[in-house]
């Protein structure tokens, strides 16, 4: 029998569990004869109150060494969940920008979540006199938080989507009962564009046209975006993502926006490039909306609603 | 007092959902109710976003349809700032969200959907799973793998990334497609039209034959439908067209996509997260009495199937064909879903050669000029699980004012409800119950690939 194994999602969109399904054959031994998957919503039918739903009032997961949870806390059932799942597994791996960091929909931490969450059943195409569910659904928090805000994590694997190498390295390292070997540095240390030193930019562009390149031409003929005068945040992000020699945003040839999470899993993004774009001689106040350069990172309190006053100022 | 039987989560679909059986004192069904559980509120937090950064903030709605966010947001954006996109630009949109459209169905059929057949339904929770399907028909499971791979991939190389995309971008794409990475796709793409037609008929032999008895009752409701057609000459399309919104009799209406409101509202119950869109034009509200529906129609695969007149594409369009002759237009038995879902899936590969044969998609004018500002811009595709709506408003700095979703999964909650109850009611009898008829319950929900 393989490594017993459990899968959970929390407040999350499948690219986990599709980054895991793009590891390719690779997987299909995994599945088959090195892991022992017990409970696994997406793809497999183990209920939380029997198999006939008619047992107990607590969810139960089945007991299993390795644990993987993707997505953010952000409803009581999360909690419920994740906490069930630090108890029954021995190993609890989170996977993803959103379980290590918030990721996108901790967006919601910078407002006033009450008033918004009311505000999208009243839009301009729900029925009048609609508001929000309250019956049978599970209560939301007052905020998104990242899982090592609410229970201790053995090991965190970012990214938004992850790259499927590392969540193979992650879980085969288990097999093989040594540490994984994971990337530690920013993304620039991965990107093969050419730098030439500072440059005359002082403001930086909304990405609103292309970014300047020849197709017929390697990555590492092609500038750097930021010398470019692009918002690119590689400087302030973990690396990763590369999976053909390149980032991948730039292999699209599109500025990175950060979603493998902050180089330090402690550290802040916002800050980092508004002290990386400062001390380039860029203004930091040609970044419009600078708060989304969290848009990753919104947990542990990184993201707050605006106070009023504040609101002011920044209008 | 009866008793609730709690199924949760409900598995092998690609959300949070569950479903409750409410049973009376003799054990018989007294309602049963799906609901969606999560809520992350999208169209709030993207406001004040610059809209150019939306569809790359967007296509974390869904990490399985990513691509149908990521263009629905560029075109949105698109009509935002007024701009038309380079013809280029808009084909290689096209070509890599009808690529998308291949490796989702093919995920949906045989990991998630297949188990119930190739194990059946009533077969033990720990063995009717994709591995367990792996386990039985170890052949057909490695050649399905791969498949899914090949068209994963073949996205991933062009654009970067497969998953949450960033390469469609407002006016267009980021990067034009080179004469060698259209020969690779060219190639997989023939890969994997061998396979789809394999796979239509594979799913013919060995499923919708066996299963002819559970498709002419599990879930069975009758809906209207809505989908999306080409305005020239009423064939079936992803990318673009008109929508063509179908009452059950198979009269419909067709209308501009920026007008969806004039057509659509959505109802809201307490007891699920999620917005049940019907339709408002029908003016007869909302109900999803099973005998009476009001306001009911679905979306998805079954429902683009039947709206269509015709596909564009031959093999395809001897598939729909077929399928007419045997189960008339519009075909109302919900596990119909799963055949319609593979005729889709020859036509989207079918389609993506088209593209790819076309002239101009390795052209390197790929993006139109674009200058943030006011306005307001609805864009429109069909993805797998349904016509999907997104539609913005921008301020004067190109910041979103306000935004409006309608996601396709969403249109199926109100007829996923009534094929639950339906199925519930019908197997459920006198206190009897077990986790192969719950799982039969759950197969009306999977239907729908929600």
């Amino acid at each position: 029998m393989g490594v017993t194994t459990a899968l959970e999602w929390l407040s999350s969109c499948s690219g986990c569990e599709i980054a895991v399904l793009n590891i390719g054959e690779a997987l299909v031994p995994l599945l088959t004869e090195h892991l022992d998957i017990v409970h696994a919503p997406v793809i497999m039918d183990h209920k939380y109150y029997g198999q006939c739903g008619d047992e107990g009032e607590h969810l139960q997961i089945p007991e299993a060494v390795v644990g993987i949870v993707t997505g953010g806390v952000a409803n009581e059932e999360h909690l419920e969940v994740l906490e069930e799942m630090r108890k029954k597994c021995k190993i609890l791996i989170a996977l993803g920008s959103c379980a290590t960091q918030g990721g996108i929909p901790a967006l919601m931490n910078g407002q006033d979540s009450g008033e918004s969450f009311d505000a999208i059943y009243r839009t301009s195409s729900t029925d009048p006199g609609a508001s929000r569910p309250d019956q049978s659904v599970p209560k939301l928090l007052e905020r998104t938080y990242a899982l090592d805000e609410k229970v201790k994590i053995d090991l965190q694997l970012p990214g938004c989507p992850p790259n499927p190498a590392h969540i193979a390295e992650v879980i085969i390292s288990l097999l093989e009962n040594r540490e994984p070997v994971l990337p530690t540095k920013s993304v620039c240390d991965t990107c093969p564009t050419r730098r030439e030193g500072k440059g005359s930019v002082s403001k930086v562009k909304r990405y609103v046209e292309n970014v300047e390149f020849d197709p017929d031409k390697p990555i590492s003929e092609m500038r750097c975006l930021l010398e470019q005068g692009f918002m690119c945040m590689g400087p302030v992000t973990a690396a990763g993502c590369a999976k053909y020699g390149a980032p991948s945003c730039i292999e699209a040839r599109v500025p990175c926006r950060g979603c493998f999470g902050p180089v330090r899993p402690d550290g802040n993004q916002l800050l980092d490039m508004m002290n990386a774009l400062a001390s380039n001689g860029i203004d930091t106040k040609s970044v419009v909306d600078r708060r989304s350069i969290l848009r990753f990172s919104g947990a542990h309190g990184n993201l707050r609603p605006k106070k009023k006053a504040a609101v002011k100022e920044e209008a | 007092m009866g008793k609730v039987l709690n199924i949760q989560p409900v598995t092998r679909i690609e959300g949070h959902a569950r479903i409750a059986v409410h049973l009376d004192d003799a054990g018989n069904v007294e309602n049963a109710y799906m609901s969606l559980m999560s809520l992350r509120g999208f169209e709030k937090f993207i406001e004040g976003r610059p809209a150019e950064e939306v569809p790359r903030i967007v296509n974390r709605i869904c990490g399985i349809c990513p691509w149908m966010h990521h263009t629905a947001g560029n075109k949105a954006v698109d009509g935002c700032f007024g701009v038309t996109p380079t013809e280029t630009g808009q084909k290689l949109r096209e070509l890599l969200q009808v690529m998308a459209h291949i490796n989702d169905k093919i995920l949906h059929f045989f990991f998630l959907a297949a188990p119930d057949f190739v194990l059946g339904p009533d077969a033990d929770y720990s063995v009717r799973n994709v591995i367990g399907v792996v386990k039985a028909a170890p052949e057909l499971a490695t050649q399905v793998v791969k498949m899914r791979q090949l068209g994963q991939m073949m996205i991933d190389r062009f654009a970067g990334k497969a998953i949450h995309p960033v390469a469609a971008v407002v006016g267009g794409f980021s990067k034009p497609l080179p004469e060698a990475e259209r020969q690779a796709m060219l190639r997989d793409t023939r890969t994997l039209l061998d396979f789809s037609l394999y796979a239509l008929d594979f799913a013919k032999n060995n499923v919708f034959s066996k299963y002819l008895g559970a498709i002419n009752q599990l879930g069975v409701i009758t809906t209207g439908f809505l989908g999306t057609v080409d305005p020239a000459d009423g064939s079936l399309r992803l990318f673009d067209g008109r929508q063509r919104l179908m009452k059950a009799d198979g009269s419909y209406v067709d209308f501009d996509g920026a007008d969806y409101l004039d057509y659509l509202g959505e109802h809201v119950e307490p007891w699920g997260y999620g917005k049940m869109p019907y339709a408002r034009s029908w003016n007869e509200g909302f109900s999803l009495d099973l005998d009476a529906p009001k306001g009911i129609y679905r979306a998805n695969t079954l429902a683009r199937i039947n709206v269509c007149d015709k596909i564009s594409t031959p093999h395809a369009q001897a598939a729909l064909e077929e399928f007419r002759a045997a189960f008339g237009r519009p075909a109302q038995a919900t596990l119909l879903y799963h055949y319609a879902r593979l005729i889709e899936l020859i036509y989207a590969c079918e389609r993506t050669m088209e593209l790819l044969n076309w002239d101009g998609i390795t052209d390197t004018d790929v993006r139109a000029k674009v200058e943030p500002k006011a306005g307001r811009g609805v864009g429109i595709v069909e993805a797998p699980r349904g016509t999907l709506i997104h539609d913005y408003h921008t301020d004067a700095d190109g910041c979103i004012a306000s935004a409006n979703l309608i996601v396709g999964t969403t249109h199926n909650i109100g007829p996923m409800n009534m094929s639950v109850k339906q199925a519930a009611t019908s197997l459920i009898k006198d206190g009897h119950y077990d986790q192969g008829i719950l799982n039969k319950v759950e197969m009306a929900v999977r239907a729908y690939d929600p």
